[in-house]
């Protein structure tokens, strides 16, 4: 397999990332969220952050089972929808639901368990987004920086339990996310001491030349 | 691309560069395209929003010829049967519409049994033609922190109670939903215990507010609301109004629930609607009224406490919750 053009891959990750929210987009105006189309903004975008912040965890060990280093140029942008939908998440909470009444929003917060830790998810996500530039990566240190990053786990891990305690009775998704996570931080377990199981070697071919910028 | 050998091709064979520019480009686009429309309906086959969002209130208004005794307006027929808690189908609200589509209700008994003088089958027909069905126009608060205003058609529980003479010791009234996988496939997993059971004290179960519903807006009750006849106790949370019921047994001891047997500190036998008695994860102070943009605050017994708070008169409404 040939490394591909890394510019190209990354438009069409941008592109596909991008359709949920402009299908929720296309159908708020049209009218078509359902009947409870507050509820459904709220609950899609918590989903997609969850999605997007799996995604994200999937990179490392994809690209390292398979030997395809160029897949860690994805990582970033992956990241970042996973911010972007749970800022969009956070906001339909405070606006929808709490008519942002800070007041309302913080005694929630502290009241209610699955609340906080969809707080706590968040605000990991916050500095992680802030950080997430070259020059910040530079300005850190790369192992301060990877070692900052891995807040990423527990931004994952709060998020997965805060939707687990909301749910009624169905707890297949939760729980699928769950077992999900499982496997990504598994991965990097076993990495960390058995890399010959886990690892293929690098593909190291030349990188198709992008066009120039 | 890796060009190995270039010296085994001939220049005449070498795709001129605007062509390979343009099929490159063209692949580019339709791999755009084809992963934008496989992510597009990937998006829509696990986030199907049900059908169309309601008609503003206003058009509401205008529209709706059913009103509550507050004068609310009724919410859309499109709403009402397009968002549904009905487990036996499916969890999301918005599917049970469509896996109830086709459920048989014909035809459907119902057996009266327990601690009565005249156990009996009825007929479904049988039940109707005991009183003239009326229009009821309820509000129906969910336990989730939704309501909406529903024109139902029905007869007071009462009236069919009255019928098979509950015994001296009769206190309690159980409900229990037909159990019967291959009509209500998702009975095939073990959200729930199956089948649906609910219960009401006997003198909630005679109180005129309470009755079996077997239509809305005045036509015959759709699948996905609990056809062929269900129970609606306006002033509980509607998991206490059970659907599809076949089976009516009166009991002397308070009868297990589905929802409190499965989750006892969230979900009490009483289970009325109270502003003041949070939902262990969640409050019910407020609620959101299917149509509408902000919250509405939650009545005490959804608005209804001049005609049921008797009922509860000296219980601890936190305790019986």
């Amino acid at each position: 397999m040939t490394v591909p053009d890394i510019k190209f891959v990354k438009l069409a990750v941008f592109v596909n990332a991008a359709v949920p929210i402009a299908l929720l987009a296309r159908d708020a105006y049209y009218h078509e969220l359902g009947a409870n189309p507050l509820e459904f903004v709220t609950h899609t975008t918590g989903m997609l952050t969850l999605v997007f912040l799996m995604l994200t965890l999937a990179v490392t060990p994809l690209r390292k089972a398979t030997g395809q280093p160029w897949l860690i140029r994805l990582r970033r942008m992956l990241g970042l929808f996973a911010f972007f939908y749970g800022s969009l998440h956070l906001l339909a909470f405070a606006w929808f639901d709490k008519s942002f009444v800070l007041r309302a929003i913080i005694d929630d917060t502290l009241k209610r368990p699955f609340i906080l830790l969809g707080m706590l998810g968040f605000l990991l996500m916050v500095p992680l987004a802030i950080t997430s530039t070259n020059k910040m990566v530079k300005r850190l240190g790369g192992e301060r920086w990877n070692r900052l990053h891995r807040a990423v786990y527990f931004a994952a891990g709060a998020g997965v339990l805060h939707y687990y305690l909301l749910v009624k009775a169905d707890t297949r998704i939760p729980i699928t996310f769950g077992f999900v996570l499982a496997i990504l931080l598994g991965y990097r377990a076993l990495n960390k001491y058995f890399p010959s199981i886990t690892e293929r070697a690098p593909v190291r071919r030349p990188v198709a030349r992008s066009q120039p910028n | 691309m890796i060009i190995k050998k270039p010296a085994d091709i001939k220049s005449s064979e070498i795709t001129d560069e605007n062509l390979y520019l343009n099929r490159r480009n063209f692949l580019r686009g339709a791999v755009l395209a084809g992963t934008t429309v496989a992510t597009g309906m990937l998006y829509r086959r696990l986030n199907a929003s049900g059908k169309k969002a309601p008609a503003t209130i206003a058009a509401r208004e205008s529209a709706a010829p059913y009103h509550t005794a507050e004068g609310e307006a009724a919410n859309d027929l499109e709403d009402i049967t397009n968002y549904n808690n009905f487990y036996e189908f499916s969890t999301s609200k918005q599917a049970v519409a469509v896996r109830a589509k086709g459920f048989i209700t014909r035809p459907w008994s119902i057996e009266i049994a327990g601690l009565v003088h005249k156990p009996k089958v009825f007929d479904l027909d049988d039940i109707v033609k005991l009183a003239p069905v009326e229009d009821r126009v309820y509000r129906l608060r969910c336990v989730e922190g939704w309501s909406m205003v529903i024109p139902w058609l029905g007869l007071p529980l009462g009236r069919l109670l009255r019928e098979v003479e509950p015994t001296g010791e009769a206190r309690y009234v159980n409900f229990i939903t037909l159990l019967d996988p291959q009509r209500m496939p998702n009975q095939k997993t073990a959200v729930l215990p199956w089948p649906y059971v609910e219960g009401l004290r006997l003198d909630e179960a005679m109180h005129p507010l309470t009755i079996l519903a077997t239509g809305l807006y005045g036509k015959t009750l759709p699948p996905q609301n609990g056809a062929p006849l269900r129970l609606v106790v306006p002033w509980k949370y509607g998991f206490k109004s059970i659907k599809s019921i076949v089976r009516i047994v009166l009991t002397a001891n308070e009868p297990k629930t589905t929802w409190s047997d499965y989750a006892p500190d969230e979900y009490g036998f009483y289970s009325n609607v109270n502003p003041e008695v949070d939902h262990p994860r969640w409050s019910q102070a407020r609620e959101r009224r299917i149509g509408e943009f902000g919250m509405r605050s939650t009545l005490m017994f959804n608005g209804y406490a001049d005609q049921v708070a008797q009922l509860y008169a000296g219980m601890d409404l936190k305790k019986y919750f």
